[in-house]
């Protein structure tokens, strides 16, 4: 299988700014995976995101979207369909003012046949739990609200690949665990590709690859299982290891012996509960 | 006398309207100085409503609210008075830089307070420093800084009115951990050398951990209201409200219900640990 996304050393400098903020990075991104992107405010995450359905274009280096040069500007239209991107603050994501015309924007734009538009847009808004409220004015929904919307309006392009930028910073627990449960229902089940930018290490247990960006490079890649258990390392890149690691870490330092890679709470007990025997 | 003292507080968003919605009903709450309380609650549970009703920025639909004692609501000059001696920072609240220079962003409320030149700039660099803003910032447009600094100048801006409740709303939000941290440390340092109050809403349990108090709302009440460890020791209530418990409480429970004898009040990575270790220490033990 090929991969969906291919970048090749690339690299990128902001207009005003006096280091790139991405530095040589290649990677691979294979269909109907789940990536998790963790690194400190600054380390170039959102930045690489940006360059996943061109918004923003590399310096130097290739990105390719099903084979398909971000650079040329021919590309554009089709790489927007594959790649549909949702960022952190949904207020300036809603362009509508009903949040059923919302969901319609992207694929009212693209042409899309009313009938079509319909099934779209019923089926986005139920699949983020905003079914009921299609006919509200988005400004009176809460902020978690207003994201989950703002993920139906993507949804509705019916995209390959699914960028989200921190979407659930301002999310309560509830909202967090249903915007996670949707994202990671249309990797599992619909076969969606999922790059999900976070700063909370337990999403990023959730992923079936974890990398971990640094000053415009990849400092660290792997499975959650191999990425969490090196605390010392998170530590120095400015994040943090899941709870359960910690106490795993705590509890294997002490003599126990528990493996540390049992990242859910209900493995992270289990493995516990065997381990006092 | 209590610093803020919420009696019977009602808000009903677009009375008359079918949107009509209280999103406060009938709500007491009792802040003191000194101390941290955490609001915790569900999206939609009232506390963004609640909390703009202790700067008079929202009128009750009923009740009243009393800082030291006097109706904030009582006229302009109360109204005028909460403005000062509450601060409240919104979520995001780097949105909000509107003036040429950090500098001058910082000293907006000062300078509304009809403070003296001198006063201003002792308040603008107190700020500036309890937040980690460097004064080379100070003459640079605020849309220069990077997204950390924008957040620190925007608390340094409420900081500086030396509020006596100073409300945050997810502060740490979008913040990386170590940035998370960082700011926890600058606020808890900030209201102990001043000995304000703070109000934290959030919905990071790992901040609410760190909390001397938390009140939980939902559907506009308040539906616990106590210390960390007593709070927590809810967790059923917590879940059928959409909250959850911190991971570490979490994994206690799911431990009790193997069979463990773990106590209910274990919420921190480091007293679950200890607990665990000292079961085990019984379990090697010759029976």
């Amino acid at each position: 299988m090929d991969p969906i996304i291919r970048i090749k050393n690339i690299s990128y400098t902001y207009p005003e700014g006096s280091r790139p903020a991405l530095d040589g990075v290649s990677l691979d991104i294979m269909p109907g995976t789940f990536t998790a992107v963790l690194g400190s405010n600054g380390s170039g995450k959102s930045t690489l995101a940006k360059h996943l359905n061109a918004i923003l274009l590399p310096s130097g280096g290739k990105v390719l979207v099903d084979g398909m040069d971000t650079i040329d500007e021919g590309n554009l239209l089709a790489i927007r369909r594959r790649v549909g991107m949702v960022f952190q603050n949904p207020d300036n994501q809603i362009v509508a003012n009903v949040v059923e015309d919302d969901v319609a924007f992207a694929p009212e734009n693209l042409g899309v046949e009313p009938a079509e538009i319909r099934r779209r847009v019923d089926a986005a808004l139920q699949q983020v739990g905003m079914y009921e409220f299609r006919l509200h004015a988005p400004h009176l929904l809460s902020g978690g609200q207003k994201q989950r919307v703002a993920i139906a309006g993507v949804l509705a392009m019916d995209p390959e690949v699914l960028v989200l930028d921190e979407p659930t910073a301002m999310l309560d627990p509830q909202g967090r665990r249903e915007v996670l449960r949707t994202v990671e229902d249309l990797c599992r089940r619909r076969g969606i590709t999922v790059v999900l930018i976070t700063h909370h290490m337990d999403e990023a247990a959730r992923a079936d690859r974890v990398l971990v960006m640094d000053a415009g490079r990849v400092a660290l890649d792997g499975a959650p299982q191999e990425i969490f258990p090196q605390a010392d390392a998170l530590r120095a890149l400015r994040l943090t290891v899941p709870d359960t690691t910690a106490l795993l870490l705590r509890l294997r330092a002490a003599g126990m012996p528990v493996p540390a890679g049992a990242l859910t709470p209900e493995d992270c007990a289990a493995a516990i509960w065997e381990a006092l025997g | 006398m209590s610093l803020i003292e919420i009696r019977g507080l009602t808000h009903v968003y677009s009375q008359g309207t079918p949107f009509e919605k209280a999103a406060v009903r009938d709500l007491d709450l009792t802040l003191e100085r000194g101390g941290t309380v955490g609001l915790i609650g569900h999206t939609g549970s009232g506390k963004s409503t609640l909390i703009s009703h202790l700067n008079a920025l929202l009128k009750p639909t009923a009740g009243t609210v009393l800082l030291d004692g006097e109706d904030i609501f009582a006229s302009k000059a109360s109204i005028r008075t909460a403005r000062f001696r509450v601060g409240v920072v919104f979520q995001y609240p780097e949105y909000q830089l509107f003036e040429e220079t950090v500098y001058a962003d910082i000293a907006y409320g000062p300078k509304n307070l009809k403070l003296a030149a001198p006063e201003i700039d002792r308040r603008v660099r107190e700020a500036a420093a309890f937040v980690g803003l460097d004064e080379g910032a100070f003459d640079r447009s605020p849309l220069e800084l990077s997204g950390g600094q924008k957040r620190r100048a925007a608390i340094a801006g409420v900081l500086a009115m030396e509020p006596e409740l100073l409300v945050l709303d997810e502060p740490t939000a979008g913040l990386d951990p170590a940035g998370r941290e960082d700011l926890l440390e600058k606020l808890f340092a900030w209201r102990e050398a001043r000995d304000a109050a703070v109000l934290l809403v959030t919905h990071d349990m790992a901040i609410a951990t760190r909390c001397d108090r938390l009140v939980v709302m939902a559907e506009g009440r308040i539906v616990l209201d106590g210390t960390p460890e007593a709070v927590f020791a809810h967790g059923d209530e917590l879940a059928s409200i959409g909250l959850e418990l911190p991971e570490a409480a979490n994994i206690a429970r799911l431990l009790r219900d193997k069979g463990a004898a773990l106590p209910s009040s274990l919420y921190t990575v480091d007293a679950l640990a200890q607990a665990i270790l000292a079961l085990r220490g019984k379990g090697d033990a010759p029976c």
